[in-house]
């Protein structure tokens, strides 16, 4: 089997972590983002995935052969010279994903979830149509466009921000396709939401499967929190071994082995910690991930942020309201960060008590 | 034998210092681990001709008074009495009326304080040069320098250079008159009180010569525009002009800049007072006052610029920066307190961060002087200021509070930003 991740372009609502790094590659919940999928795909037996991007990342394709030996799959880079949108890249891909007969998976890059991949092609198999896509619950159906589907799961219509009530479930970001949807697609800038998936529901040939569990686009800093925050307990469900439990922490927080945590910290509810960083004494950190190599010194306060990698946070610094640190940030003692987007490489020597970009 | 008088005020003043002064009289507010007027009791008493300190304000008797004046008597071996006036009888009129009580013994002159001033008083040369003036009977008052802007927000005089006497005075000025500024310090003989009577004659007189009957300012005169401003010019009116530091303490800002002074002269008056980094302390930065009686953990930092006051408490991992620890206070672990003043028995928890904007005068002009500012800006938003907890604030843990003022006995329970907390 194949898959298709469409990783798209620069990844800037993750800024400023995406100036130092390709999205894909940017640790959530102490992994690179793609890694999550491309080992839950593996873990179904695909043997091959194709990368679509619209730009060149050859810090991606590196790191990414050093994965395709760990996991036994082929990884290809599909190039776009301009952004094909979310239908182009599969007319680009035509030639791998038509290889064979065999359905292929489609997945939006920055979705966080339990991944149903088996059960996708069970119930892809089951309906024997061209088309499957995953649909999750939300809240506030108001927000997204809603998919309408019958109880066997095919779909009869899309409804773009319903103001009354029509359905609850929106598109995951995850599909199985038969190799006949290529013939649908032509090669330029097209949506498979808005042009391609209304017609293949018109002629019946599209089906909703409901995702159990957690779903979350975690492709800005502030749903990249509650993605995590989701994705820990749903750690502590299945795999609580996988999570920290030294002194001074509370709830789900994973830690990784090479950290350091200092005395009379509190850590957690909530909380990732990255390689070789080290938390020195007294520190409290909340709903946060700490990327790897970063330092947070003494009896500093950390809340709902994202400190990125090499990150130098000083003594009784206090951040909160979703402060982001690009690589390398220096933050100087006894400031106050109130949801910052600090650029990479830059040292703070002011607080910044209005949440702002600091170049 | 010389004597001092403190002027005080009384409880209608001193408004902008509020929510400090709610509960106690802001001359008693200690800066530097001791109530303001306790300075000026201190430099009486490097004079010993100074026989007698007289505070005389409109203050009810208080208990926080009456202890003030038995411990400080005791402490510094001098006499010591409160004489209260009936009604705010302005800067000279309460001098009038308790003359004889002023006059008794004969002191041949008598310094005079306006309470809430903080200076390296220099009473001994003011003494010196007023001795030195041949001119009969006169009297001297402190000056020094401002900056051109800022002299127009006090008492303005111009000095013959040579003979030092005061050509013309005059307060609060709408116009440049001149950059040497009242301090707010006199050294007066018993010949004042002859100025001061015609005055009070005349004003009576007004009053039955088709004045106001009702207008109960009847009695109040004041020294600066009454007084020193007719005697400017009639050689009787002489300054001496000081570089050593003077601030006036109006809003509660000017607490933590006058802190700041104090301990700085307690390198030359009182080093004992400063604390200093050992084993088995806190880290100390600069200059820090810790009263015996508080516990400070010793993994805590302290300073520079801070006073701790008695019994309060500091916990591990605090760091104090610019800030008045009032008396009971307690400071939770990792908490971080900077340009504020925490009121007594307040508390604040752990890894709370209290904080607010200093005020200071401009560092590169060494005339300028603390603006005291209004709470509002002229589009009626707070100015940031620093941060004022009243007395028995409770403040919860992992909040910040900034640039905020907290009245007293206030249970928070979220973060507050520039606001006013009723």
């Amino acid at each position: 089997m194949k898959a298709l991740i469409l990783v798209g372009g620069y990844g800037t609502r993750l800024r400023p972590l995406t100036l130092s790094a390709p999205k894909p590659l940017v640790e959530f919940c102490n992994k690179p983002m793609l890694l999550h999928q491309v080992e839950a795909l593996a873990q179904v037996g695909v043997k091959e995935i194709v990368l679509a991007v619209s730009y060149r990342a050859e810090q991606l394709e590196k790191e990414l052969k050093a994965q395709e030996k760990k996991l036994g799959i082929k990884i290809t880079m599909s190039h776009e010279e301009e952004p094909l949108g979310t239908a182009g890249p599969l007319a680009l891909a035509k030639s791998i994903l038509s290889a064979d007969s065999e359905p292929f998976f489609v997945l939006n890059s920055d979705i966080s979830c339990e991944f149903p991949f088996q059960q996708m092609v069970d119930f892809h198999k089951s309906h024997r149509q061209e088309g499957t896509i995953v649909v999750t619950k939300v809240e506030e159906p108001s927000k997204y466009g809603v998919v309408v589907y019958d109880d066997k799961g095919k779909i009869e219509r899309f409804v773009e921000k319903p103001s009354v009530f029509v359905s609850n479930k929106i598109n995951a970001g995850m599909y199985i396709f038969n190799p006949a949807i290529l013939d649908r697609i032509e090669l330029r800038p097209t949506s498979i939401e808005k042009e391609i998936f209304p017609v293949m529901a018109k002629a019946g040939q599209l089906y909703a499967m409901e995702l159990s569990g957690f779903w979350m686009d975690v492709g800005q800093p502030k749903d990249f929190l509650t993605g995590m925050c989701m994705y820990l307990s749903n750690q502590k469900q299945r795999f609580p071994e996988r999570l920290y439990n030294g002194q001074g922490v509370n709830g789900n927080v994973l830690v990784d082995p090479t950290a350091k945590i200092g005395k009379n910290c509190r850590i957690g509810p909530n909380v990732v910690i990255g390689p070789d960083v080290v938390i020195e004494d007294g520190v409290c950190i909340k709903r946060s991930t700490i990327l790897k190599g970063t330092t947070i010194k003494s009896h500093s306060w950390i809340e709902s942020s994202i400190i990125g990698w090499r990150c130098q946070v000083g003594q009784w610094v206090r951040m909160e309201n979703v402060c982001v640190l690009g690589e390398d940030v220096i933050v100087k003692d006894e400031l106050y960060i109130n949801g910052g987007r600090i650029l990479p490489h830059k040292s703070i020597g002011t607080s910044v008590t209005e949440p702002q970009i600091i170049m | 034998m010389l004597k001092a008088v403190i002027l005080i005020g009384g409880p209608q003043k001193g408004t902008r210092f509020r929510p400090l002064s709610l509960e106690l009289p802001k001359p008693l507010f200690p800066v530097a681990g001791f109530p303001i007027i306790y300075h000026h009791i201190e430099a009486c008493i490097q004079i010993p001709d100074i026989k007698e300190v007289i505070l005389i304000g409109a203050y009810q008797p208080s208990e926080a008074l009456n202890r003030f004046i038995s411990s400080t008597q005791r402490e510094l071996n001098i006499s010591l009495r409160y004489l209260q006036e009936y009604t705010t009888l302005g800067t000279a009129g309460g001098l009038y009326h308790f003359r004889d009580q002023i006059l008794a013994g004969k002191p041949e002159a008598f310094f005079v304080f306006n309470g809430d001033t903080c200076c390296d008083f220099p009473l001994t040369e003011m003494w010196n040069f007023h001795q030195q003036v041949h001119s009969g009977e006169h009297f001297t008052m402190l000056a020094t320098e401002a900056t051109r802007k800022q002299s127009l927000q006090y008492g303005c005089l111009v000095e013959n250079e040579d003979s030092h006497e005061v050509l013309h005075y005059v307060e609060k000025p709408q116009t440049f008159v001149s950059t040497t500024i009242n301090c707010g310090l006199y050294l007066l003989t018993p010949e004042i009180f002859t100025h001061i009577g015609a005055v009070f004659l005349q004003n009576q007189a007004d009053i039955f010569n088709g004045g106001d009957y009702i207008n109960p300012v009847r009695d109040c005169i004041r020294l600066e525009q009454d007084i020193l401003s007719p005697l400017a010019g009639s050689k009787k009116l002489f300054v001496y002009k000081t570089n050593r530091f003077w601030s006036q303490i109006k809003s509660a800002g000017s607490a933590i800049y006058a802190n700041r002074l104090y301990l700085s002269l307690y390198h030359t008056t009182h080093p004992e007072r400063l604390a200093t980094a050992n084993d088995n302390g806190p880290t100390i930065i600069g200059d820090v006052f810790i009263h015996p009686s508080a516990r400070v953990d010793p993994t805590a930092t302290l300073g520079p610029n801070v006073t701790i006051g008695a019994g309060a408490t500091v916990g591990p991992g605090v760091r104090v920066r610019e800030s008045l620890v009032l008396e009971g206070a307690t400071l939770q672990d990792h908490c971080c307190i900077l340009h504020s003043i925490i009121g007594w028995n307040s508390s604040v928890g752990a890894w709370s961060r209290v904080e607010g904007t200093a005020n200071d005068p401009n560092p590169n002009n060494k005339h300028a002087k603390i603006d005291s500012n209004t709470l509002f800006s002229e589009e009626g938003k707070l100015n940031p200021s620093i941060t004022i907890l009243g007395r028995n604030v409770v403040i919860p843990s992992e909040v910040i509070v900034l640039n905020s003022i907290v009245l007293p006995h206030k249970d928070l329970r979220y973060s507050i930003k520039n606001q006013i907390l009723l």
